[in-house]
């Protein structure tokens, strides 16, 4: 199902207000209701991981086939994780309910449900937690805002908690740095204790474990797919560029989301990547077994981070590079910037990255070894290093969507803008609530970008679309660049959705299409191989 | 029901106060072993809550940036926002708690029509920054109405408080002259009680816990200028009390006056309450991770304590697995 085909017109799903209903939100009450929630995940999956209580089951049916033990299971798990997590012991005791969060997750925006607040969703862990956890709770009771934990609030748990897209959005927000994500990752681990498990979150990872990337894709294939776009480099450009796979004792080993290798338009970016390590001369290697940056444990547990995220570092160890470059994603680099090194470091046995064109030590990286694609580039530019025609993109509008994690979970706001600016001549910003660390998340992140999903990632991509459709309106932008892969999949239904005609597109794609490249032919196709100065030029006429 | 509830919770203790002291005489009971009940509870609870906090591991370096990283020299970052080293996370923490700097980011939306737009409706933001002058206010309000009683608790009288005195009675109404801070004080927190009950969202996830602190300040602060603007108490044997208690001599001067008894029963309840209750985000604000951790995890390994070992598909196994695809796509074996 694509956007076109939800049959909610946007009028419709737009008729809703944000007043709260009467009913008290202590007492649990979840309608599973198509189209807002994602499927649970085949029993097939958890079994290949080792996860608890594989069973066939959804999360309409009235029986959830839990184990008996599952009210203790969880609370255990909760004791647990308190006591190994500040975060998540502090985030349950020092929350005042000001509702300065409120009004800041894009889920509440766009649907109006109360529950999707930050603050309430979180409630609804706290309230069991002031119940089983503390003395206030225990002898007043509801009195004191606590809830016993039963099989309706756990399946409002599971409703809520996978209505999350682990933005960190609010968190900018609260005076004390609440960060709603954070509880949700601790409910995603304890529902994945009892086996309540999304599918589009899990089978990535049972995927990845096993093949080296969520898609499943084999070496071989992995191999095919690549000089498929070699040779859609050499059509266009008149250029074979270089394309390492394996190769031992390589200066860098690069690391993309599979969604790049895999589905259009991430493969334009790839192509980009490839173009430009050929026509810089790096010494460079892609891995068929870390053939995976992006990491979806993320959107499970931190065990599940840690499993798949080990691949990087074992590999680098294993070819014998000197430092690590990745590619254009959003969740990848939270993995990689907050949980790589403490998880599966130190990685002594790299060195410290130093551009081999420009010399630039990547200081900010001297622990992780690891530099972000638009940090390279960036640099690159900087250092004149690029020959770039940035008239070949003459006919892009474009506008950056800064994606959650690379912005709030590591800063990287002014790279993919500099290098847009040297590849492109026409660059607008969406409005200023909604770009930088006040973005707006594509509402398809942290696993929840499924079809049967489509109606709530439609209503969480509101604020979004809003922007885009505004600037749109306002700068004819026909382009939304972002530089994450869940984005390049996710964003197109949005757009389409909300600002129908405007299309999407990696940064490095829009650099492949300016890259002058020694002995290039005279280039006449975009890296969509649609005529150079003619794209999407008839749309409005 | 949740303000009710806390409505009578305050009452109820009022009540008890005057009850105890007028008719029943336990002054000393009022006048003593509560504060001094209060202050031990306050005391142990608070420290027992921030040594549990610090005794919880910080397994990763989970900071919320708010800027542009330090990353490549002539890329201007924002350290304030997206602190590169301690000395920068402590000034985005100074900057927290002194400013309330996040809060200072509200905004407020709302859907308003729009024919352009998709839907016929977009999402329009507005400033909203009264919570955060409320919060401003009644905070700092707070403090110095705190340090103006310190004219009870010191012989000689500390230093800051004639300054603080004559500072907040500036503007000179009335005699005795009235204190800005204590009318700032009464108008913030009704403000931030008006908006529990105003605003929907904010009054649909109000617990009792929320309202009964600002129906207990109210309380604090209207016996406090009922006393001193309106029943006069008598503040020598006032200061007698609070000298004694603070000497650990206490000694329960007859004839303060209940009002006197009501208003230092509620502070007691507030001082008691204080690490049982939300209101501890005073401690907690400055173990949050989110906000006073630098963001320098690429440069600086952050350690996990309770790091261990998980199953990992290696690269043996992994080339087993997949072998003759290799072979057949004539890649490289590590195992010939
Ligand atoms: C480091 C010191 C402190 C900081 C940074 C701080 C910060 C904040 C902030 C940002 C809010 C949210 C705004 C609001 O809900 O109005 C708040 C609320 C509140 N604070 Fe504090 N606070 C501090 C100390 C205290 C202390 C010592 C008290 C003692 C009574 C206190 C009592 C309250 C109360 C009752 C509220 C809730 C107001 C409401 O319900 O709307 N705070 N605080
Ligand atoms: S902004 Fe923070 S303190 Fe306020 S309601 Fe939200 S999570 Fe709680
Ligand atoms: S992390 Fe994002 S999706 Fe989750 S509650 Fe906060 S704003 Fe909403």
């Amino acid at each position: 199902m694509s956007s076109e085909e939800l049959d909610i017109k946007p009028e419709e799903l737009l008729d809703f207000d944000y007043d709260p209903p009467q009913k008290d939100w202590m007492d649990p009450s979840v309608a599973f209701r198509k189209g807002t929630y994602c499927y649970s995940a085949a029993p097939k999956n958890l079994e290949y991981l080792g996860l608890p209580n594989p069973r066939d089951w959804q999360p309409h049916d009235k029986d959830w086939k839990l184990p008996p033990d599952w009210k203790e299971t969880i609370l255990d798990g909760m004791k647990d994780r308190l006591s190994k997590f500040r975060s998540f012991q502090l985030f349950m005791d020092i929350c005042v309910r000001c509702g300065a969060c409120a009004d800041k997750c894009h889920f509440f925006i766009g649907s109006g449900d109360p529950k999707n607040m930050p603050v309430l969703r979180a409630e609804l862990m706290r309230s069991v937690y002031r119940n089983d956890f503390t003395a206030a709770g225990k002898i007043l009771g509801k009195l004191a805002g606590g809830r016993e934990l039963t099989e309706e609030v756990l399946k409002e748990w599971f409703y809520y908690f996978y209505q999350c897209t682990e933005c960190r959005r609010c968190s900018v927000f609260c005076p004390y740095g609440i960060d709603t994500a954070e509880i949700t990752m601790m409910a995603r681990e304890l529902l994945n204790l009892v086996g309540c498990n999304i599918n589009w979150a899990l089978e990535p990872v049972a995927n990845c474990q096993r093949t080296g990337n969520h898609l499943g894709i084999q070496p071989h294939t992995f191999k095919d797919s690549l000089e498929f776009f070699q040779d859609e480099i050499e059509d266009i450009t008149g250029i074979k560029v270089n394309l390492p796979i394996n190769k031992k004792g390589a200066d860098v080993l690069f690391v993309v989301p599979s969604g790049d290798y895999f589905a259009d338009p991430g493969t334009f970016t790839l192509m980009g990547y490839l173009m430009l390590f050929h026509e810089i001369g790096l010494d460079y290697t892609w891995s068929t077994y870390a053939s995976e940056g992006g990491n979806f444990g993320l959107f499970n547990s931190h065990e599940l981070i840690k499993r798949l995220n080990a691949k990087i570092y074992l590999e680098a160890k294993r070819l014998g590079v000197k430092w690590i470059l990745g590619g254009e994603c959003g969740h990848m680099w939270r993995v990689v910037n907050q949980y790589m090194d403490t998880m599966n470091g130190p990685a002594d046995f790299l060195e410290e990255p130093v551009s081999p064109i420009t010399g630039t030590k990547f200081e900010n990286a001297k622990s992780t070894k690891m530099v972000h694609i638009c940090e390279f580039t960036a640099d690159l530019m900087q250092h004149n290093k690029l020959k770039l025609d940035p008239s070949r993109n003459d006919s892009l509008r474009v506008t950056f969507h800064d994606s959650c994690n690379p912005s709030r979970a590591m800063g990287i706001l002014e790279e993919p803008r500099y290098v847009l600016r040297n590849v492109c001549k026409h660059f607008y910003e969406m409005p200023e609530n909604t770009i930088r660390e006040q973005t707006y998340c594509c509402a398809g992140g942290a696993g929840l970008g499924t079809d049967e999903n489509m109606e709530m990632r439609m209503r969480g991509g509101l604020p979004r679309g809003n922007a885009v459709r505004h600037v749109q309106m306002k700068h004819d932008v026909n382009r939304l660049a972002c530089i994450c892969a869940i984005d390049r999949a996710t964003l197109i239904p949005l757009v389409d959705y909300w600002a129908p005609g405007v299309e999407v597109t990696g940064v490095h794609e829009l650099v492949g299409n300016a890259l002058v490249m020694k002995g290039e032919k005279e280039r006449e196709l975009s890296m969509r191989g649609d005529p150079l100065n003619e794209m999407e030029d008839d749309e409005d006429v | 029901m949740n303000a009710l509830y806390a409505l009578f919770a305050v009452v109820a203790l009022m009540l008890l106060a005057f009850l105890g002291v007028s008719t029943a005489d336990l002054n000393v009971l009022f006048g003593a072993i509560v504060p001094y009940a209060a202050v031990s509870v306050f005391l142990i609870g608070v420290s027992y809550r921030v040594l549990k906090w610090a005794t919880v591991p910080v397994p990763f370096r989970i900071t919320t940036v708010c800027g542009q990283e330090k990353s490549l020299p002539w890329i201007k970052s924002s350290p304030l926002e997206s602190p590169h080293n301690g000395v920068y996370a402590a000034l985005r923490m100074a900057l927290e708690v002194l400013a309330f700097r996040s809060l200072f980011r509200n905004t407020r939306i709302s859907l308003a029509p729009d024919e352009k737009s998709i839907g016929g409706k977009r999402i329009v933001y507005s400033s909203n920054f009264f919570l955060w002058l409320g919060a401003l206010a009644f905070h700092y309000c707070f403090l110095i109405i705190l340090l103006r009683h310190f004219r009870f608790f010191t012989e000689p009288v500390v230093f800051f408080v004639p300054l603080l005195q004559d500072l907040d009675g500036f503007f000179q109404v009335g005699v005795p002259g009235v204190y800005m801070t204590g009318l700032i004080f009464v108008a913030a927190v009704g403000y931030l009680l008006l908006r529990r009950f105003s605003n929907p969202q904010v009054r649909y996830i109000s617990l009792a816990a929320d309202y009964f602190p600002l129906f207990l300040l109210l309380g604090i602060a209207g016996s406090g200028i009922l006393m001193r603007y309106f029943f006069k108490v008598d503040v020598v044997k006032v200061k007698e009390l609070m000298m004694g208690l603070i000497g650990f001599h206490p000694v329960v001067p007859d004839g303060i006056g209940s009002l006197f008894y009501i208003h230092l029963f509620l502070v007691c309840v507030l001082v008691a309450y204080f690490p049982f209750s939300k209101l501890v985000h005073m401690a907690g604000i400055f173990l949050s991770p989110t906000r006073n951790m630098a963001n320098d995890n690429r440069a600086h390994r952050h350690i996990n304590p309770w790091n261990y070992p998980v199953d990992v598909h290696t690269y043996e196994d992994w080339e087993e697995e997949f072998k003759d695809k290799l072979i057949a796509a004539g890649l490289p074996l590590d195992k010939g």
